[in-house]
Parts: structure tokens; C-alpha cells; sequence
């Protein structure tokens, strides 16, 4: 069942480069949160997959189960949840407040730092 | 060696870089006068040196030094036999001079301090370098002395042929010196010696070495830039632009003296090949020869100058390379020579300018009732570069005659080189030394004056010892010259030479020079029309070849720069992610690292598919969307599908806050995207719409291998194990995913709390600029208006 989940992840990563490589921020930004579940998913397949037995030890009668999920990447996606969102929100006030200046949502019409047409540097000493 | 006179001789060689230290305040306080404070520097050191003469005259060395780095084997040391110890001498002792002459050249110039800190600078230098015996000292030594020359070349910054010439000397000097050390990381490669002294000893394990064309080529690389070699000469003429205290010192008596130093040095482990005695005289004769037609052309005193020092040091390298022991002797006195009457030209030249008001030789004559001493000296100094009787010149011509002249063809070719290039130096240093002082009174100054006694001292004295040196030669041979020439060939010589004028092919060749020369001094003014008139015809020289080479390169860089910074944000993300999927899968392919064919096992549920297509139809959705909405509400559908799947494979923590993100995020994202006036869809044209799903599949091909690869490998359970049994025993708590965050890793999850903190202050900090503030500034550089 993995191969099935592999094949999703590369299609999360495919599509969320496909709207890094536009020239609009907006679609950027939408690839940076499936970049994010691209890379969750990476992480937690190569954990190898576990049917719905959570990492919980039993301290009932009904004892721990024999096998359960692989307790270590599901700590490392947690954060990587947290930070990713809060990375994403970052983002998109950046580009709210990107958009009030500079009227436009197109890195190719953002200039500011690197104008079009810049001139040689002088040739004398 | 006792540790108390080595720290004597550590201080010694320190002490320029000390009284640099100090100079720019003494000259506040004592305006020029502190020249005569700092002139006692290296007057000291060349008292310390002298001190070691009679020891090192007996065949002896001086040798000290401290560990530096022991585990490289490095080591600051020194070494002073014959050779090292008359540059030490000629460099304190000129350099104390110049210490003079620039208290008086510069007298109202408002950075005098720190011309003074240079010039000492340069020679504490100059000093190290020809003491160094570790390989490490001497190149680091090397390069100070082209960082020194650099500044002040380029002292009189303000003009712009200034900073070329300096920038000039230090490209040349400077690339030469990679050469160097790349020469001698090779020679420490071959034989495992980071030391002069050892080397020196090594026999001929140099010669013998496959690698010693290579190092021979690097070698000369270093010195050739340095010395001023032919192609590569251009750089020392313009040297010119900086002051005269600095032409004489730097450009003539020292600095441009080290690659010839080196090659002096190394030649009794590189010498005696026949790249060796082939190359050398070679390039030195062809210096020396085009040296001398370029002086010709020139009216500045100071530019004759240079380009007959070029012509010298060509002269240096042939007899260098020449091999035979009268040869090497006949370059150790007119290397000695050479620095005492070029020195008193140079400091002529300038007193000259600061007495007349111009060095152009045109509008120069009649000077010598005004200024007599300066005459003087300089007639004195013509004599010995001349070659004449009773100057130490004299001794020098006679024997380089000596050593080069023979029957054969090649040593018959360079005594005749060495001869017309004495003929043509003859006459442009009595034009130097009498054309401005002859004739009828020509000045560009209202008032010529002879100039204060800071400035004639230094010619003065060294034309007088141009004198003594040449009357007392059994003396001067003694202690220096024989221990040069000694320490050059590698085995005991010693030089008899004295005024007494020997009736032979030698004084023979002198006298055909000297009719040479005063026929070309005649002509002079004809000679240098036609020199002008060849010159150009020729046009093209590696001067002008230079400016080509800087404006090539500036050119290729901007456009390099304009290739790879196209200031297009796609363009950057294309480059990065081709390199994140060649990155992935070129290992993979060139190891063979490749997965196997995967199994496409029927284990897997129906819903468990549902939802994984789920995920896949709201990804193809985001890309597809017509509208805001549609984008925003297919990103909540592959967030809360890939919720669903955390909950089925075992991870409820991650599932609801996965859930609370998304919700948070679709949120957010329909609050800020529907206040914004976008266009809908993204178009791009088709043949991007190619290229860039190209890159998109790639990456996705790149980690899906990736990441079979890895399912492909045996699972390593240790730290999962590790986890599971002690989450409760010594954590004390069932869900072992929590108890990862908040113990096991509980200062990662405190990083990760302040990155959420830091994000909410910067989002918070963005929305409270009011916008609008800077507006206007920023709408008067965008380019599209």
C-alpha cells in the first residue's frame, strides 16, 4: 500500500512545483502549503505506513498492542504542521501587504531591487 | 644562535612595521622634521645587518627563527647568507635615505604621516622577504611588498591615472605571486622542504624532478611579474605616477629587485638546466633591448628613468641565467651598482622637479650654477651607469664583459645584446644627468632653486658611495659582493675585480660602448623621433592591452551577472528546482542506486483509495481553477484529505491538527485573497506551460524514486524502539507522540513555540505599518511607470 502513497506524494510535489514556478505570488503561496503536505507525507511514508493502530500504550487490561504506527515521524510532522502554518501565514500578509505597495501580484513586475535594463559599470579606473 | 640575538634580529625586522605604527602621529607633531626621527629606523637596522658582515664574509650564516605552525612544519625563520644580507643592507641603507628625501619631496603634503607609514611599511616588507627561509614567510613577505607598492603607487589618489597604475601593479605583481606560491606549494610537494636553507641543500633533487618544468614556468611566473620582464613591463613605467621617494625606492633600488632576488636565490637548485640558461637570457635580453628603445622615446625624466630600470633588470635576469660564475658576479655588482645610481638618478629626477618646476627634458637646461649638489650627484651617478671609470659601474661592466664575453655563437649574441643595451643606457643617463643642466637656463618654475638639504642628501651620498665602494673594492668584495656571488652560485667564488683597468677583450668592449653611447647621445633628438614614429606605427602595446584585458573582464562579469541575476523570480525558481530533481536523481542513476519495479500489492482498502484520490482530484484542482474560490476550496480539499489519511494510518494527533490548520488556513487565505484585486487564473504561454511541467514532473519523479528507494531498504526500528519503551517508563505518559514533543525533544518544541511567536509578531508588525507611508518613494522607482 505504500507504492499507492508514494505516487500521491509525487504528485503533491509535482503540483506544488508547478505553482512555485508561476510568476504569480498568489499561486506561489498555494504551492507552499501543498509543498508543506508533500513534505509531511514524504516523512511519514518513509516511517512506513501503519494501519489505525496509534503509538498509545496501553495502560489498561487490553495491553499494548503487538504492532502500532512508528511513533518518530508522526513527532516530526507535528512541528513541521505548526511551523509550515505559521510560515504560511507569514507569507500571506506578506504578499496582502506586497500587493497594497506595490499594486500588482506579478514578481516579474516587481522591480525594486532589480530594475530592468541596468547599466554597465563604469569602464575607468 | 642564542634566543636573546634572535629576538634582537625579530625585533630588527619588526621595527618598520613599529615606526609605521607610530609615524603619522610623530609627523603631527614635528611636521617634516620627523624624517629625521624615523630616518634612525632603518639607519639601526642596517647597523644590526652590518654587524653580521665579517661573520657571514668567512662563509658563514645567521639563522634564527621560532615554530609557527609545528603541525604544518612552518616555521618563522630567517636566514641571512651573502645574498640576503647585501639586499638587507641596500634596503635599510636606501631606505634610510629615502626616509630623508621624502621628509623634503613631500614637505607640504597633508599626508606625509602616512606616506611615512607606507614607505616603512613597504620596507619592513621588503626586509622580511629577503630574510625569510620558510616558504610560508617569504610569500606572505611577497605579497606585502605588492600591497605596499599598491598603496603607494596609488598614493596621490585623487587621480585617475594614479589608481590605474596602481591597480595595474598590483594585478600584475599580484597574479604573478599566485604563480609563486603555486611554484612553491609545488617545490614543498617534490621535496618535502618548507625551507630556503634546506633547499638549498637538496642537490639536485629539484632538477631531477618530473615536475620541474612546472615549477620552473611558476617560478618564473612570480619573478618575471615582479622584475618587470618583457612582455610584462608595462606596469613598472606607469609605477611613475606615484611620488619620486617611492620610484627610487620601490620601482629602482628594492622591490622590482625580488623577482631577481628569487631567481638568485633558487639557482642553485633550479640553474644549470637548459630551460634555465635558455629562457632566462632570453627574456632578460629582449628586456633589456626593448627596455632601452622605449627610454629613448620618452621627455620625462623620471619615465628614461623607468624604462632603463626595466632594461636593467632584464640585464639582471640574462646574466642570472647565463650560469657561469663571472657571469653571476657581474650581476651581483651591477645589482649593486644599479641601486646606488639609479636610487641618486630617481632622487636627482625629482629634485630636479621640485627645483625647475617640470621634468620634461625639453623645457630643462642651464640648472647647473642653481643647483650644483644636485648636479653633482647626478654626474656621478651618470658615470657609474655609464660604465665609466672610477665608478663602481665601471667594476660591474668590465665584469659582466668578462663572464659573458666568449667565442661561441650564443655567448657572442649576448654579449652583443648586453652591448647595445649598455650603449643605449649610457646615453639616456648622460642625458638624465646633463640636459638639464647644460646649455642656456630652462625652467618651468619662476625662481630655480637648489633644493633643501633633505633632498640632495640621498643622491648625494650615494653618488659618493658609487665612489668609495669602486676605490675601496678589495673591501666591498669582501663583505659583499664575493658572499653574493658565492651564495648565488652555490659554491665559493670570489670577485677580484678592481679599478685598475686590465688591458683585454673586456676594456676593449667598454671603449666600443662608450663611442656607442656617445654617438646615440648625440643623435638623441633624432633617435627619439624615429623611436616615436615606429612606436607609432606600431600602436597596439601590452599597455593598452591591459585596458582591454580590465574592460573585457568587466564586460564578461556584467554580462554573466546579467545572465544569472536576471532579476526574474522564475527564472531563479526554474534553476532551483531543475537542481533539486538532478540533485535527487543523478546520484541515483550514476551509483545505480535506482528502485526496483514497485508491487502494486492489492492489500490496500477501498476507502483508503477514495482518499488518496480525494487528495490527487483537489491537487489537479488548485492548478485548474477558473476562480479565487475554487483554488481556496480545492486547497481545503487536499488538506483535509491528507487528515483523513493521517487518521487512517494510525495518527489521530496529526489528523486534528491537520484539520485545524487547514480550516485556519482556507480561512485566512478567502479573508486576504477576496480583499485583493487579482487576475483569476494564471496564464503562461504554452511553450512555459511545457518547460515548466517538464520540471514539475521531474521533481515529482525524483522523489517518488526517492522515496521507493527507501520504503525498499530494511526498516531500522532502533529509535522507534527506543521511544516505545521508555515513553512511559521514564517519561510517564501512554501517548508516545506527545511525550516526544513536550520530553524527549521538549527544546525542539520550545525552538518551535518561538518560531510561531516570531512569525505572529512579524505578521502583526506588517499589518500596523500603515501603508501608504512610503508610497510615493517606492512608485517613483518602479519601472514600469
Amino acid at each position: 500500500m505504500e507504492t499507492y502513497m508514494i505516487l500521491l506524494v509525487g504528485v503533491f510535489f509535482s503540483v506544488a512545483v508547478y505553482l512555485f514556478l508561476s510568476r504569480h505570488i498568489i499561486r506561489i503561496l498555494l504551492g507552499a502549503a501543498i509543498l508543506g503536505n508533500a513534505v509531511n507525507l514524504l516523512i511519514f511514508t518513509s516511517g512506513r505506513l501503519t494501519r489505525e493502530v496509534p503509538p498509545i500504550i496501553a495502560t489498561g487490561p487490553t495491553g499494548t498492542p503487538e504492532t502500532m504506527a512508528n511513533p518518530l515521524p508522526q513527532a516530526l510532522i507535528l512541528t513541521a504542521i505548526v511551523i509550515s502554518f505559521s510560515f504560511f501565514a507569514f507569507l500571506l500578509v506578506l504578499t496582502y501587504r506586497t500587493y497594497q505597495e506595490l499594486d500588482t501580484d506579478d514578481t516579474d513586475e516587481m522591480r525594486f531591487a532589480e530594475p530592468r535594463g541596468q547599466q554597465m559599470p563604469p569602464l575607468e579606473y | 644562535m642564542n634566543a636573546d640575538s634572535s629576538w634582537v634580529t625579530f625585533l630588527v625586522m619588526l621595527s618598520p612595521f613599529i615606526a609605521a605604527f607610530f609615524a603619522p602621529a610623530l609627523t603631527r607633531l614635528l611636521k617634516h622634521n620627523a624624517a629625521w626621527l624615523l630616518a634612525l629606523v632603518p639607519a639601526l637596522v642596517f647597523v644590526h645587518f652590518a654587524s653580521f658582515a665579517p661573520k657571514i664574509a668567512d662563509g658563514g650564516v645567521v639563522t634564527g627563527g621560532f615554530r609557527w605552525v609545528p603541525s604544518f612544519n612552518v616555521n618563522f625563520s630567517w636566514y641571512v647568507d651573502g645574498l640576503s644580507l647585501t639586499f638587507a643592507l641596500l634596503i635599510s641603507g636606501i631606505g634610510a635615505l629615502i626616509v630623508l628625501y621624502s621628509g623634503g619631496y613631500l614637505k607640504n603634503n597633508a599626508h606625509l604621516g602616512r606616506f611615512f607609514s607606507f614607505i616603512l611599511m613597504f620596507m619592513g616588507s621588503m626586509l622580511g622577504l629577503v630574510l625569510s627561509d620558510s616558504f610560508l614567510m617569504f610569500f606572505v613577505y611577497w605579497e606585502l611588498t605588492s600591497i605596499t607598492s599598491f598603496l603607494l603607487i596609488g598614493f596621490d589618489h585623487t587621480r585617475a591615472a594614479s589608481r590605474r597604475a596602481a591597480i595595474q601593479a598590483l594585478v600584475v605583481t599580484g597574479g604573478g605571486g599566485l604563480l609563486l606560491l603555486a611554484g612553491l606549494l609545488l617545490i614543498w610537494n617534490v621535496t618535502g622542504l618548507t625551507e630556503m636553507s634546506l633547499l638549498l641543500r637538496s642537490g639536485d633533487l629539484l632538477r631531477e624532478s618530473p615536475f620541474y618544468l612546472a615549477i620552473f614556468v611558476l617560478v618564473l611566473g612570480g619573478a618575471f611579474t615582479k622584475s618587470a620582464q618583457f612582455p610584462l613591463h608595462f606596469w613598472l613605467p606607469n609605477a611613475m605616477e606615484a611620488p619620486t621617494p617611492v620610484s627610487a625606492y620601490l620601482h629602482s633600488a628594492t622591490m622590482v629587485k625580488a623577482g631577481v632576488y628569487l631567481l638568485m636565490r633558487l639557482n642553485p637548485v633550479l640553474g644549470d638546466t637548459v630551460a634555465w640558461e635558455t629562457v632566462l637570457p632570453i627574456f632578460g635580453g629582449a628586456t633589456l633591448i626593448v627596455g632601452t628603445l622605449l627610454a629613448i622615446r620618452q621627455t620625462d625624466l623620471k619615465l628614461m628613468l623607468a624604462y632603463t630600470t626595466v632594461s636593467s633588470l632584464g640585464l639582471l635576469v640574462l646574466l642570472t641565467g647565463f650560469g657561469t660564475e663571472m657571469a653571476i658576479a657581474g650581476g651581483v655588482l651591477y645589482l649593486i651598482a644599479h641601486s646606488m645610481f639609479k636610487g641618486a638618478l630617481f632622487m636627482v629626477a625629482g629634485s630636479v622637479d621640485h627645483g625647475a618646476g617640470t621634468r620634461d627634458i625639453t623645457r630643462l637646461g642651464g640648472l647647473m650654477r642653481i643647483m650644483p649638489i644636485t648636479f653633482g650627484a647626478a654626474i656621478v651617478s651618470a658615470v657609474s651607469m655609464a660604465g665609466i671609470w672610477p665608478m663602481f659601474g665601471f667594476l660591474a661592466k668590465e665584469e659582466l664583459y668578462l663572464g659573458l664575453f666568449a667565442t661561441q655563437t650564443w655567448p657572442l649574441l649576448m654579449t652583443f645584446v648586453a652591448f647595445v643595451g649598455n650603449g643605449l643606457m649610457f646615453a639616456i643617463g648622460f642625458a638624465v644627468a646633463l640636459k638639464p643642466f647644460l646649455g642656456d637656463l630652462k625652467a618651468d618654475s619662476d625662481h630655480p632653486h637648489e633644493s633643501h638639504i633633505l633632498i640632495w642628501l640621498g643622491p648625494a651620498v650615494l653618488a659618493g658611495l658609487s665612489f668609495l665602494t669602486a676605490l675601496f673594492s678589495p673591501l666591498t668584495h669582501h663583505f659583499l659582493s664575493s658572499p653574493m656571488a658565492s651564495a648565488v652560485a652555490g659554491e665559493t667564488v670570489s670577485v677580484y675585480i678592481s679599478l685598475m683597468p686590465h688591458i683585454g677583450m673586456p676594456l676593449l668592449l667598454s671603449t666600443v660602448t662608450i663611442i656607442f653611447g656617445v654617438t646615440v647621445y648625440l643623435m638623441l633628438d633624432r633617435a627619439r623621433a624615429l623611436m616615436a614614429r615606429i612606436l607609432d606605427a606600431i600602436g597596439w602595446g601590452p599597455d593598452r592591452g591591459f585596458d582591454q584585458f580590465v574592460n573585457g573582464v568587466v564586460r564578461l562579469s556584467f554580462a554573466v551577472t546579467g545572465w544569472h541575476q536576471s532579476g526574474r523570480m522564475e527564472n531563479y525558481m526554474k534553476a532551483t528546482f531543475i537542481i533539486v530533481a538532478a540533485a535527487i536523481l543523478l546520484p541515483m542513476v550514476l551509483n545505480g542506486e535506482l528502485p526496483a519495479w514497485p508491487a502494486f500489492s492489492d492489500d490496500i482498502h477501498f476507502y483508503e483509495l477514495a482518499i488518496m484520490a480525494i487528495a490527487a482530484i483537489g491537487l489537479i484542482a488548485v492548478l485548474q481553477a477558473k476562480n479565487r474560490l475554487t483554488a481556496i476550496v480545492s486547497l481545503g480539499i487536499q488538506g483535509f484529505a491528507v487528515a483523513l489519511i493521517f487518521m487512517l494510518f494510525g495518527a489521530p494527533d496529526l489528523s486534528f491538527t491537520q484539520f485545524m490548520v487547514e480550516t485556519l488556513s482556507v480561512v485566512i487565505l478567502a479573508l486576504a485573497m477576496t480583499r485583493l484585486r487579482l487576475t483569476p487564473t494564471d496564464h503562461r504561454p504554452t511553450r512555459e506551460v511545457i518547460v515548466d511541467s517538464t520540471i514539475a514532473l521531474l521533481c515529482g519523479l525524483a522523489f517518488v524514486l526517492m522515496l521507493l528507494r527507501v520504503v525498499q531498504v530494511p526498516f531500522d526500528p532502533t529509535l522507534s524502539e527506543f521511544f516505545k519503551q521508555y515513553s512511559l517508563s521514564i517519561a510517564h505518559g501512554a501517548n508516545i507522540v506527545n511525550v516526544i514533543l513536550v520530553d524527549f525533544r521538549g527544546t525542539d518544541t520550545w525552538g518551535e513555540i518561538a518560531v510561531v511567536l516570531i512569525a505572529g509578531l512579524a505578521i502583526h508588525a506588517l499589518i500596523r505599518i500603515r501603508s501608504g507611508k512610503r508610497r510615493g518613494e517606492m512608485a517613483a522607482n518602479e519601472p514600469s511607470e
